[in-house]
């Protein structure tokens, strides 16, 4: 079976998509102006203009991770492209981009990279022959630069003048590509290209498209997770103004209007019946008392070293203890929102997707239509951290276009959206450590309870596939040491949130790892810097490198002064957590005020990335500060929970958030390296919560062991 | 329906709509001014602030029928896009996903025409009800800062 990171990296892998189109007979470009000369398009990704102008088609959703922009620096960087003259479209699922697959997992830059610089390289081949061909001179003596071509004796012709005779040429299948000293775009900081549409309002998100003759829709789902419909009266919605229609569809009845307020409007005067099914028995405490139930048996062993059983008795010292992080919602700012316009023999869907590939089997079956009638279009995403991978959304809109018969835009509110999320896993953990009479860590066990993501979702996927890393692939030396997922059922729907499973696990193995290190009287950088292996160490699939995770570490706390005195009431922590995933190893350091009313005020977080060669300083940066601050969220505020299988939380009313005076100074410290670059989106968020935890222990000697760390957790600690 | 005569961004415009209708889907769905952004529909997120007589005002609690005033949308910030905080709010590469950015703009236009060189306790204050998922917070408090100075680095 495929794991969720095969799958991220191999289908949609630019890789192969890249291949396609160049070998692909008949591969036609896009249709031109006629009027105009004809552009240079090497392959399904690029087109040069004869005016210069420089389009790349990104075929990853720009959900803030700014892919849009790299993508095209890529290309830029190989081409020798005048930056200013470069654009950005979307790709869309139409063959000639091959498959999108997902954008998730911090995959984008490891899988796609390289082939974007192929890209940019077949093209730039193309202008220096087509240059050399005009010139009658020899193409070594040409070299790209700026959006020019520059031959002997100071002949230069720009990109656009050469297209003409560069397009017929055959596009060469293995452009050299240039040296990382050599780089005059990657590894620069480039502002974001979406920003001047952004700020101007005129930027197209999911939610703002427009199509002739649409229609709104607002869907009432059932409150109960697996509930059904039992009967709908829609007549006193039906006389509401501006509503048109009210139908069943899989997700609920929909009303279907003129504008989205009267659909929402219309919809708080339908009166629907549900069968709510077992799942109206399921709250909170129930499932807690089931996953604590589920620890006291065995789990499946996902790792082992040595014997933890004898490690644990031969231990002089033992240490246990007993974590939990709750269910979170992804909370976008952006709700839920797609447009279809579904037509006998085609369907356009416009849907703010990070996998706008997935649902082609579920859009054929609704619509009876082939895959290659149906073509979804990706705008912008008003965030996504996972969401937007879920296919629901865009379903919905393939319902009610297919049953109004016009195209119809289905808007998600508010409170639509965070009662009927795919949610971040809940999870409770056992956890032991042994020290040895000189204070080194001997032996390790690990018990979590928890439900799969994989099942949930009915992902052909082992199940503890979703939810093991940061645990299993704890990076440490440990020479006994064992850890077991309890898998554990739950109603609740789940799916992908920033960090996945990092998002809990190194929350417990980073914060247990300092209760042992005061345990035996260690600082706990020092503790953690004794722990490494001597060489890189195979853990399961991946290789955990011990100078990288030492690297980050160190920088970290020399960035941050470690072991410099702070004022009463204040503490630092450290937590490191190396993203095996996309190749990217960060470790923070939270200094973090505890209030004498149990509040934390984090003031200030010190990040060290080794994520290999560094492509944009400025977007990385900012995907550390934006980790930090959805880290921050769940650690302080995050809380999904259920009553009789409703979800309580509505709004961020009552799901608070990070706001604008909460959030800490980010410093953000890169280690330098020549390695491959690797993903950024996510490698941020594991540490940040443990940072904080362990903040407040050095703060207080309080130690929290439940997340999110409420005021009411710290005082009673 | 009854018709409204609405000022905005310059422009005199007739909708026919309900009154009760939020001023934020008469201009997304109505006028085509797709930059004032849906978030929440409570007042709590802060993605649709506009300007109304130049104060910053929640276009999702604004029936269409109570609207007096001149109203500003991002769009009509500036013509070219080139505000002072449009340009620190470029410099500063604030944006992410962007989707709060046009709210969070109109929100700082306010702030920084009540104070106009904010101290960040000030920006704060003033920026509290504006969320971003993104984290571009430190971003934003730099760029406000920017284009107290005029915009530009």
């Amino acid at each position: 079976m495929t794991t969720r990171r095969e799958f991220l990296q191999h289908t949609g892998c630019l890789a192969l998509a890249f291949n396609v189109p160049m070998t692909l007979k008949g591969f036609e470009p896009q249709a031109k102006a006629p009027a105009k000369a004809a552009p240079l398009e090497p392959n399904g990704f690029l087109r040069i203009d004869p005016d210069g102008s420089v389009t790349v088609w990104a075929t990853r959703s720009e959900m803030g991770q700014g892919v849009r922009t790299s993508m095209a620096m890529a290309v830029a960087e190989e081409l020798e492209a005048d930056w200013t003259k470069v654009k950005v479209q979307q790709a869309t699922t139409a063959p000639r981009f091959g498959d999108l697959g997902v954008t998730g997992g911090s995959q984008t830059t490891r899988t796609t990279t390289e082939a974007f610089r192929k890209v940019g390289a077949q093209a730039r081949e193309m202008l220096l022959q087509a240059a050399a061909d005009e010139w009658k001179v020899a193409k070594s003596d040409c070299r790209a630069e700026g959006g020019f071509v520059l031959g002997p004796g100071g002949k230069k012709a720009g990109f656009g003048t050469l297209v003409a005779t560069a397009a017929k040429l055959t596009p060469p299948k293995e452009p050299p590509l240039k040296a990382k000293k050599d780089f005059k775009i990657l590894g620069k900081d480039t502002l974001r290209l979406d920003g001047p549409a952004i700020v101007s309002g005129r930027a197209h998100f999911g939610t703002d498209v427009k199509r002739p003759g649409m229609l709104v829709a607002s869907i009432e789902r059932c409150p109960v997770f697996g509930g059904k419909l039992k009967s709908f009266d829609a007549s006193a919605a039906l006389k509401q103004p501006g509503v048109k229609q009210v139908v069943a569809v899989p997700s609920g009845v929909a009303v279907i209007a003129r504008d989205t307020w009267s659909a929402f409007s219309g919809r708080e005067f339908l009166k629907v019946q549900w069968e709510e099914g077992p799942a109206a028995q399921v709250d909170s405490a129930a499932l807690r008392k089931q996953f604590e139930e589920r620890l006291k048996t065995p789990g499946k062993v996902v790792r082992t070293e040595g014997d933890a059983a004898k490690g644990m008795e031969g231990a002089a010292k033992k240490l246990e203890a007993t974590y939990d992080a709750p269910f979170l919602a992804h909370a976008t700012m952006e709700p839920m929102v797609a447009v279809a316009d579904v037509k006998k023999d085609r369907c356009d869907i416009w849907a703010p997707s990070q996998a706008p590939g997935w649902s082609m089997a579920a859009v054929t079956k609704l619509t009876g239509l082939k895959a290659e009638q149906i073509e979804v279009h990706v705008p912008l995403l008003g965030g996504g951290f996972g969401r937007r991978a879920m296919p629901d959304f865009l379903l919905d809109a393939v319902a009610c276009s297919k049953a109004a018969g016009a195209p119809v835009k289905v808007q998600w509110t508010r409170q639509d959206d965070m009662r009927h999320d795919g949610y971040r896993p809940a999870t409770l953990h056992h956890i032991e450590g042994g020290l040895d009479d000189k204070g080194a860590l001997t032996a390790w066990r690990h018990r979590f309870a928890g439900p799969s993501i994989a099942v949930a979702a009915g992902l052909p996927w082992p199940p503890e596939s979703t939810e093991l890393s940061g645990a299993a692939d704890l990076a440490y030396a440990v020479p006994n040491l064992e850890v077991q997922w309890a898998q554990s059922e739950t109603p609740v729907p789940l799916w992908f949130w920033r960090a996945v499973p990092a998002s809990f696990n190194p929350f417990v193995t980073e914060c247990f790892l300092d209760e042992l290190a005061h345990a035996a009287g260690k600082d706990p950088l020092a503790f953690r810097l004794e722990l490494m292996h001597a060489a890189p160490r195979k853990v399961g699939k991946d290789t955990v490198a011990p100078d990288r995770l030492r690297g980050v570490l160190a920088l970290a706390a020399a960035k941050a002064d470690w072991g410099k005195p702070l004022p009463k009431g204040w503490g630092r922590g450290i937590a490191a957590h190396p993203y095996l995933d996309c190749g990217t190893y960060v470790a923070e350091v939270a200094e973090v005020e505890v209030k004498g009313d149990g509040t934390l005020r984090v003031h200030r977080v010190v990040c060290a990335v080794d994520c290999g060669q560094v492509l944009n300083p400025l977007n990385v940066k900012a995907q550390m500060e934006g980790a930090v601050a959805y880290g921050l969220s769940a650690a302080l505020h995050g809380e999904i929970t259920l009553e009789k299988g409703r979800v309580q939380q509505q709004s961020f009313k009552d799901y608070p958030v990070l706001r604008i005076a909460d959030m800490p100074k980010v410093e953000v410290h890169f280690v330098e390296s020549d390695l491959p670059p690797g993903g950024v989106g996510e490698p941020g968020l594991p540490p940040v919560a443990p940072a904080v935890a362990n903040a407040v222990f050095a703060a207080t000697g309080k130690r929290l062991r439940s997340m999110p760390f409420l005021p009411e957790k710290v005082l009673k600690a | 329906m009854p018709v409204f005569n609405l000022s905005i961004n310059g422009r005199s415009r007739a909708v026919d709509v309900e009154g009760d209708t939020p001023l934020l889907w008469v201009l997304r769905d109505h006028l085509g001014l797709t930059g004032t952004k849906f978030g929440c529909g409570l007042g709590v997120c802060g993605s649709c602030t506009l300007h109304v007589d130049g104060e910053a005002q929640r276009a999702c609690q604004l029936p269409v029928s109570q609207v007096k005033g001149k109203i500003t949308t991002i769009e009509g910030l500036s013509a070219k896009g080139d505000h002072p905080v449009q340009k620190a709010w470029i410099a500063c590469d604030v944006a992410q996903c962007g989707y709060c950015q046009p709210g969070q703009i109109m929100q700082a236009c306010a702030l920084l025409k009540q104070h106009a060189h904010p101290t960040d306790a000030q920006i704060d204050a003033g920026m509290a009800e504006n969320i971003c998922r993104c984290g571009t917070y430190l971003r934003i408090r730099d760029a406000i800062h920017l284009a107290a100075k005029g915009g530009v680095k």
